[in-house]
């Protein structure tokens, strides 16, 4: 076994089994936090994202099929997926094909939500290009919710993701994003969009104030 | 007076902080501090009332003002540069700094800079405990951010959706008729709990939220009355918060460092918290002394400072206060 990554919730570890590359994600204990808190969150992280892992394919995002969870380690076996993270996918190409995959990103997005599925953590890392498709992955703080306020701040996760680490094109990506989003989600999607901007003018030091 | 003798390793800056309850006047000469006075406004029930701060503030800054000097052993006409915190903050407050910024430049003529309030605490963060690259954790009553520097800008990798963090605390504070500051109060009476109760646990991503986690610690208290317990659950659960959203930055970013700063990092959970968290990503976990924690002027007098002496310069009408000012809007070009 070969630790491939060491994320801030879990290590990852990389495992050949009858040839085949499979994936060990493990929730470690976090002595900072209380036990009791620490084991619930673990938990219910484990228990929630593979059932969401697994929803999610149902709605049409690629995501990583599931071999087995050990809920006592708190562990997920998954397949590998071989491919580059968007992370640094985008950084390197050119502006029309990165519209492009960040429109096909928007899409999945609204699969996701259509199906009842909040991700929770959507950033570039969390998303990996593979065969031509874009899988999703760590679905750690995803959840169930039809609620446009949850969606909303789904969006809006992406579009700070983007800002922080992807500044010289954020604009321009999250408006692909969008793009593709409204292709899936048709005229609810403005109701959602226009929720992310109101959620994003009740934080702080947002100059741009929205009237309802 | 010439550029050259500005950017001279003794210049003196003089900088004013007033964004929010405390007034504050710090002096920095080079690298070095020479003074740190302030004074900090309490009000006698409920929150900070903007307009009674901003009074306080002008009511104080003169004997402030008076104690920076006499403490730095300089007198007005020796001061080169006047700094002031433009933003963010309470409006009042910020035009009551500004307004006494602009008179003591024009008074004395020399340059004035108006600087940024977040990033004024990163950058004593890193004079005052020598990190160079930090993760920065600022928590305080007014702001909840997790910062780091990336190409040219203090970026916010997460932030608070609704309330900061100590404005949390202090609600509940006066909310179960704790004095004031609550999280001190708080501190103490969770030391004596021996219960873990459950409250929500809210993080989004490396963003979170704490007003459920408020009104879910209130409710609590009217249903048990139980409240060293209920004291120590709502530390346990809104510092868990902060430190995974700090984790989940750090293996984001891949810093070395953590930097906690503002005024609930005096909180020693919080502290401890933290500093498991950074050995086991064997990063470097520093905290900002107290003193330049709080809310100080020697922030902002040493931020002026560095602008000045990278070429920023600001007019009279580019020192119109602005409320809204966000960490990430500043052009870094002093590293």
């Amino acid at each position: 076994m070969e630790l491939i990554r060491k994320g801030a919730e879990a290590n990852i570890l990389l495992e050949k089994r009858n040839g085949e590359k499979i994936v060990l994600k493990n929730r470690i204990q976090k002595k900072y936090r209380v036990p009791q808190l620490d084991f619930v969150i673990r938990d219910t992280r484990t228990k929630g994202e593979t059932k969401l892992i697994t929803d999610a394919r149902r709605a049409g995002v690629p995501t990583p099929i599931i071999f087995e969870i050990d809920r006592k380690n708190t562990t997920i076996v998954m397949q590998y997926i071989e491919g580059e993270r968007l992370r640094e996918l985008l950084e390197k190409l050119p502006d029309n094909q990165r519209a492009e995959i960040c429109e096909k990103v928007g899409q999945q997005i609204g699969k996701l939500h259509n199906s009842k599925i909040i991700h929770g953590d959507l950033t570039t890392s969390n998303m990996i290009y593979s065969r031509d498709c874009i899988y999703f992955i760590d679905f750690g703080l995803g959840y169930y919710s039809l609620d446009i306020e949850d969606q909303g701040v789904d969006l809006l996760l992406l579009k700070r993701a983007f800002l922080s680490t992807h500044y010289k094109f954020a604009d321009q990506a999250f408006e692909a994003v969008l793009r593709g989003y409204r292709k899936v989600l048709g005229r609810r999607a403005e109701a959602v969009i226009n929720r992310t901007k109101e959620i994003e003018a009740r934080a702080r030091y947002v100059v741009e104030r929205v009237t309802r | 007076m010439s550029d050259t003798k500005l950017v001279n390793r003794l210049t003196i800056c003089l900088g004013v902080e007033g964004t929010a309850h405390t007034i504050g006047v710090g002096i920095v000469s080079g690298s070095k501090i020479l003074a740190n006075v302030s004074r900090t406004y309490v009000p006698t029930k409920g929150g900070i009332h903007p307009r009674e701060a901003a009074r306080f503030h002008a009511d104080k800054l003169k004997i402030v003002l008076e104690e920076a000097l006499q403490k730095s052993n300089i007198n007005l006409k020796q001061i080169d540069v006047i700094a002031f915190s433009i933003g963010p903050g309470l409006g009042p407050c910020l035009r009551t700094v500004a307004t006494a910024a602009r008179a003591l430049a024009m008074r004395l003529e020399v340059p004035i800079l108006g600087v940024n309030h977040c990033v004024g605490h990163v950058e004593i963060g890193r004079l005052t405990t020598g990190a160079q690259d930090p993760l920065t954790l600022y928590v305080s009553g007014g702001n909840t951010q997790v910062i780091a520097f990336e190409s040219g800008r203090y970026r916010i990798f997460g932030e608070t959706l609704d309330i900061a963090v100590g404005n949390c605390l202090d609600r509940f504070a006066r909310e179960v008729g704790l004095p004031h500051p609550g999280g001190p109060q708080i501190e103490k009476l969770a030391a004596q709990a021996n219960e873990y109760i459950s409250l929500p646990y809210s993080v989004k991503g490396m963003d979170l939220a704490f007003s459920g986690l408020l009104t879910a610690a209130s409710k609590e208290y009217y249903k048990t009355k139980k409240l060293p317990e209920i004291c120590y659950s709502l530390q346990e659960t809104a510092f868990a918060m902060l430190t995974e959203v700090t984790e989940r930055a750090l293996a984001h970013t891949g810093k070395s460092e953590v930097l906690l700063t503002g005024g609930v990092a005096a909180n020693k959970r919080l502290q401890g918290m933290l500093r498991l968290m950074s050995e086991e990503h064997n990063a470097n976990f520093l905290v900002v002394p107290f003193e330049y924690a709080m809310d100080n002027g020697t922030m902002i007098s040493w931020l002026g400072l560095l602008m000045l002496q990278h070429g920023v310069r600001h007019t009279i009408e580019e020192t119109a206060v602005r409320q809204r000012f966000r960490t990430d809007e500043v052009d870094v070009v002093w590293r």
